[in-house]
């Protein structure tokens, strides 16, 4: 399994970055981590003709936490996110849904960016970005801008990143209360079958205060399910209101039949997953 | 494409390799440098037998083009030991019992080796999850992990009686 | 006197010989990084090869074009069924009286088969060329079905045969059908069945699935033209056949050709096959005068090399409605996928399915197996098995079960009320074995006792009242089995492969200071056979295994033999190092007496000397003996100090096993978690504990991985679903549970050492043990069978078929 042949590229600054991504157009690649670029080209389902490797660049290496804001430069990889506790502190759904990606290999070069920005919908860090309500930063020839997490995703490999932009940083308020990444896959390795992130508030006197709700590779994108975040926050964690919200979530889902099994299995799984991670959130709450 | 020079230390050796950048770490190091103890198992990042050490990473060799190393450190089973002085690694991996056809062992040890320089005192799930990105064929596992956890309590009983 | 039997403790344990738990010589070149595996090996001007695969599953090659390949800088040649053609090497035999293509004759009949062949100066340059080869192909209709292969609308695949009636294994039915194997006494177990008090019925599914060593399988060829011979290292589990079929088909004299099988990263039976990449190396190595290197990828091997099992097995048995079990009928319809490239022996197409009534007493029993053609991959080897034993103990310990449900019995009650008893060894099976040896009750009550089966199973009911009653959403399974192998193939009277009898060889050399080396026509793949060979010898000939070097795998110094598969090496080759240590031995009194000057009959062996009997101070040891081989004129005795051992086995080997496994499932997600697994094994003498331990280990591994998911999956249009290791199912050391070891020793009686091999008993008796937990999990809720791989999604929809999903 060999690649094709490409030009090699590594600009130091975001500014180079992005003005090589311009000028080589169409057949470049921006190389993050590359674990879901370099076997995809192995295969020769993507030839780029050059390939633009952001390592070097150091202003995407970054876990900064301001008061009640995080902010996570592209490149940090998996590893990084997993060992921060400062991080951990501030939003501690991050760590337990990146130990469940791929495995520790991947995770030391896999990166935030490169996973939410390829669009993926096997990925696990796109849910529970609009599980964070988080902000993607781009940059472009025609400068910066930010988009929505929730916004982001338009189908399997689509995203609203124009090919000339680069994912440059991630930000999303810290949380608070209670959350979880509760995911079911075949093995160490594999895709979701079903997985769910999770974040909910409790108030003093109980009530669901705050609730989101977001799931991974149940359609051609991550879901955020607001209809079913406003259920709970609305109606709290009574069994009924639960089964109200996992319901309204399972209404967005679209899965497809893979080797993990057919859409009607995926479906049963996704509810029985998505109200263990309710359970689970809300335990910690 | 014209090859490139790729200057690397591996193993505590500054080394240099021509090569096109499309050409992976596993084959500059096994086809260039005559470092084969690394393996190639799979080529989809899923086996683990060409695990090597980069900068302070365990890295699947298959899956990172030569040039992205330039100017790194590499670690490979080669550096970790020799017959002189083995890692305690190769030593319990041998005394448990921790290996069979050997193809997966060079992957197997280094990446146990990091697994260790960071966590020295792991549980035994601990092992199971941090070596969950190198497959075995042969074993089932369950004496490599018992190799893990002797060569880290050795090595535990080591630093404290120093 | 307690001082000499000390002395005699301590002697016997410095030879490390059999029954310790000797560390492997093997593991300081392996540890250190410096085993040597093929792709390993790098000639001066080495040449890599590639293959232009097909896409299509059935199809018409229309045409090929090379130019643009051949135009690429660093391509030296690309080679098509037409180079091929002229040599007659387009097509090659089988292992099972067949032939393959070697490159694409005309048609393509699977998809992942090899097209062209390029070869080029390095693996890069080789990838872009066959990226440039243009092949035109008019797609045809897919036979995916093996129970559509005979129905009036079925595509014929293989066109060349097509109007055989008469194949390597008898008549042929249909163009698509192979041969018709029977076996046993079709009319009386028919009767038996029609006529018993309970008769119970089932389809066993034992899907498709690949052996997917670590290492893939590849070769280097080097054809030294000045001096006309050839040599070719390569992943070979039988490297002296490698050698005749490669004098056979390319006519190169066998003298001239060197066959070596350096380390092998894993087996399994991948390695057994010849594959068309062996014979492009060798041709390719040929046309260009240089060494070819051809090494496939992950997905080649998973899409193209040796897929194992596939095989539809229909049972009916039959018993008193006390549970005494009268008869076994069985009818299987085998996939073989596009060629029939099965490493049987020869008189065997259906390998030793007939060995399907299990560990128990049956008097009458049936077996017909058909062998069928689909567009799916060859191979059907015995991936950690014994020719087709896997299959034969999934169905008969499947079979057990399903009676047991009808009879409303105990599955372990069952069992014990009709294994052979140990008074009936040796056993003649309906289906025409004779069990050598065996003592199942003893084994069996060991197993049940130690994991507590009364308890578990009160437990697992009041789990069920649980889950009805709505307090739990858990089940939980207990899967027993019982099996017996049958290894060691095998005599020549009825065991060869391409006329090659099943024997194998041992080669002795003592060496003048006392150490020896021993030589052996196996070749190990990660058994550890330079540890325990070694200790086989030591224990014969009393020296050292620490000074003792095994060799195996180069024909030009091995002794020749059949290889390492179907647990051979140590029911075969392990018997002839004994028998040839024992030779050495015969030699070694005689010069002993002369040394002592004593009759022969006047000393005796006592662990690593002769004694004079009566006399203990007197005595030579065999180093003392082996020097004076060597430099003393001993009247009638030739100098040196050797011996060759060609065994062939009076019987195969029937180790055995008693397995437990508990699962709990989760009914919700299908997911399945492997509480306690007990897997008490008798392999007869055992050699070296440490090593059948871990072979016991990986073999449940590789038993946990077939029977939860590993399965190699078409899709309609004959595209393999489960090319990589995403989808193909290896477990991790996350899902990999650990493992409860134990045994029972029977020695086998007609084996030198009393050994009977075990590498393959963890795989063929974990697999029913696996899949009767997840069976038996839903027994209480009306299940009777359902299919394997039990993955997450076929657990939930036997739940939900059985609406336990509400």
């Amino acid at each position: 399994m060999i690649t094709g042949s490409f030009d090699y590229h590594q600009p130091g600054t975001l500014q180079e970055a992005v003005a090589l991504l311009a000028k080589l157009g169409d057949g470049a690649r921006v190389l993050a981590g590359g674990h879901s670029l370099i076997p995809t080209m192995k295969l020769r389902l993507a030839m780029p003709e050059h390939l633009i490797d952001l390592q070097a660049v150091r202003e995407l290496k970054k876990i900064q936490v301001t008061g009640a804001e995080v902010c996570i430069g592209a490149m940090t990889t998996q590893a990084e996110l997993i060992a921060s506790d400062e991080l951990h502190r501030a939003a501690p759904i991050v760590r337990e849904t990146s130990l469940q990606i791929a495995d520790p290999q991947v995770r030391y070069l896999g990166t935030i960016g490169g996973n939410v920005a390829n669009g993926d919908p096997g990925n696990d860090m796109p849910a529970l970005m609009q599980c964070l309500d988080a902000t993607f930063v781009l940059s472009g020839p025609d400068g910066e801008r930010s988009v929505q997490a929730r916004e982001f995703y338009e189908a399997a490999y689509f995203t609203a990143r124009d090919d000339l932009e680069i994912l440059t940083e991630i930000r999303f308020a810290a949380t608070s209360g209670g959350y979880a990444y509760e995911k079911q896959k075949r093995k160490i390795g594999d895709y979701a079958t079903a997985a769910a992130a999770v974040l909910l508030g409790k108030g003093a006197d109980g009530s669901c205060e705050q609730a989101s709700i977001a799931l991974t590779n149940l359609a051609d994108t991550p879901l955020y399910c607001e209809a079913a975040s406003a259920q709970l926050v609305e109606n709290g964690l009574t069994e009924p209101s639960v089964d109200a919200a996992v319901a309204s979530a399972m209404s967005q889902i679209d899965p497809v039949d893979d080797n993990r099994g057919p859409a009607e299995f995926k479906r049963h799984v996704a509810a029985i997953i998505l109200r263990r991670a309710i359970q689970q959130a809300w335990a910690r709450a | 494409m014209s090859k490139q020079t790729i200057n690397l230390n591996v193993n505590g050796q500054s080394v240099s390799a021509e090569a096109e950048p499309r050409e992976l770490l596993i084959h500059v190091l096994r086809e260039q440098l005559k470092i084969t103890g690394p393996h190639i198992g799979c080529e989809t990042t899923h086996c683990g037998a060409c695990t090597v050490e980069m900068d302070g990473m365990s890295v699947k060799a298959c899956t990172i083009f030569a040039i992205q190393a330039q100017g790194k450190e590499i670690t490979t089973i080669e550096g970790l030991g020799n017959p002189d002085k083995l890692h305690v690694l190769q030593e319990k991996f041998r005394e448990h019992h921790g290996l069979q056809c050997g193809y997966c062992t060079p992957g197997m040890i280094t990446r146990a080796h990091r697994l260790l320089e960071e966590n020295p005192n792991p549980t035994e799930e601990e092992v199971r999850f941090g070596i969950s990105g190198n497959l075995c064929r042969c074993t089932g596992y369950q004496n490599i992990v018992k190799s893990v956890m002797a060569a880290a309590e050795e090595l535990n009983t080591t630093e404290s009686a120093s | 006197m307690s001082a000499t039997a000390e002395s005699v403790q301590d002697r016997k344990a410095a030879l490390k010989g059999l029954g310790t738990s000797r560390k492997r010589v093997e593991d300081a070149r392996f540890t250190q990084g410096k085993g040597n595996y093929v792709d390993d090996i790098k000639l001066p001007d080495m040449l890599f090869g590639d293959f232009v695969r097909s896409q299509y599953a059935h199809a018409r090659v229309k045409s090929i074009d090379t130019t643009a390949a051949m135009e690429l800088p660093g391509v030296v040649a690309v080679l098509t069924a037409k180079e091929l053609e002229p040599l007659n090497l387009h097509w090659m035999p089988t292992l099972a009286g067949d032939k393959q293509m070697v490159l694409a004759d005309g048609k393509v009949l699977f998809q992942g088969q090899e097209v062209a062949f390029v070869i080029a100066e390095d693996r890069y340059i080789a990838a872009d060329a066959v990226d440039l080869v243009k092949v035109e192909y008019e797609e045809l209709p897919v036979l995916v079905d093996p129970f559509k292969a005979e129905l009036p609308d079925a595509p014929v695949l293989r066109e060349d045969i097509a109007d055989q009636k008469e194949g390597a294994h008898g008549a042929r039915r249909h163009p698509n059908h192979i041969f018709t194997w029977e076996q046993g006494d079709k009319g009386a177990t028919e009767a038996i069945i029609n006529e018993a008090e309970v008769v119970a019925e089932e389809m066993v599914y034992y899907h498709r699935t690949h052996p997917c060593p670590m290492e893939t399988c590849g070769s280097v060829a080097s054809m030294d033209k000045v001096n006309g011979k050839l040599t070719l290292w390569g992943t070979f589990q039988a490297p002296h056949v490698v050698r005749t079929v490669a004098s056979l088909l390319s006519g190169i004299a066998e003298h001239n050709i060197r066959v070596v099988s350096p380390d092998i990263g894993g087996g399994f039976g991948n390695k057994v096959g010849v594959y068309p990449g062996y014979v492009c190396s060798i041709v390719a190595s040929i046309v260009t005068g240089k060494p070819v290197k051809w090494v496939e990828d992950r997905m080649e091997n998973l899409s193209a090399t040796a897929f194992a099992r596939d095989y539809w097995m229909k049972g009916k048995i039959a018993a008193t409605s006390e549970g005494k079990i009268l008869g076994l009928w069985c009818h299987t319809t085998a996939d073989h996928g596009a060629f029939d490239a099965c490493a049987d022996p020869t008189k065997y197409p259906a390998g030793f399915m007939n060995i399907c009534t299990g560990s128990y007493d049956i008097p009458t029993a049936y077996l017909a197996v058909d062998g069928i053609y689909t567009n799916k991959a060859p191979g059907g080897v015995a991936y950690r098995c014994s020719f087709r034993v896997t299959e034969a103990a999934y169905f008969i310990e499947r079979m057990i079960e399903v009676l047991a449900i009808k009879l409303n019995m105990d599955a372990a009650e069952l069992r014990a009320k009709n294994f052979i008893r140990k008074d009936q060894f040796p056993y003649q099976s309906a289906l025409g074995w004779e069990y050598d040896s065996g003592d199942y009750h003893t084994a069996w009550d060991k197993a049940l006792e130690a994991v507590g089966y009364k308890k578990l199973r009160e437990e697992q009911a009041q789990q069920v009242e649980d889950f009805k009653a709505g307090k739990t959403r858990k089940l939980m399974g207990i899967g027993l089995c019982h099996f017996t192998e049958i290894v060691g193939a095998g005599p020549v009277k009825n065991c060869d492969i391409l006329g090659m009898g099943m024997f194998d060889s041992c080669e002795i050399r003592i060496h003048p200071t006392g150490s020896a080396l021993a030589r052996l026509g196996t070749i190990s793949q990660g058994q550890g056979h330079a540890t325990t060979f070694a200790q086989i010898l030591a224990t014969e000939i009393g020296i050292s295994a620490d000074e003792i070097t095994i060799e195996e795998g180069d024909t030009d110094t091995a002794p020749y033999g059949l290889g390492t598969y179907g647990s051979r090496s140590t029911p075969v080759a392990g018997a002839a190092t004994a028998m040839a240590g024992r030779k050495i031995r015969a030699k070694a009194q005689m010069i002993a007496a002369y040394l002592l000057e004593v009759h022969d009959n006047d000393i005796e062996w006592e662990v690593d000397r002769f004694v004079v009997k009566g006399a203990p101070e007197r005595f030579k040891t065999m180093k003392e003996i082996a020097y004076a081989s060597y430099n003393q004129a001993i009247p009638g005795v030739e100098p040196g100090l050797e011996a060759v051992s060609y065994y062939d086995p009076p019987n195969m080997t029937y180790p055995f096993g008693a397995y437990v496994c508990v699962m709990d499932i989760d009914v919700d997600t299908g997911v399945s978690d492997i509480r306690q697994f007990y897997a008490l094994d008798d392999c007869g003498t055992r050699i070296n504990p440490m090593i059948i331990e871990g072979q016991v280990h990986g073999g449940l591994t590789e038993a946990l991985a077939i029977a939860l998911g590993q399965e190699i999956a078409y899709d309609e249009l004959g595209n393999i679903k489960t090319g990589t290791l995403m989808d193909f199912f290896i477990p991790t050391s996350w899902e990999t549970p650990n493992y409860q070891t134990d045994f029972t020793e029977t020695p086998s009686p007609h084996h030198p050492i009393g050994a009977k091999g075990v590498g393959e008993s963890p795989n063929v008796g974990g697999v029913p043990a696996f899949s009767n937990a997840i069976n038996d999990a839903f027994r209480a809720f009306g299940l009777t069978h359902t299919h394997m791989p039990h993955d997450h999604w076929r657990v939930w929809k036997t739940a939900n078929d059985l609406g336990l999903h509400g």
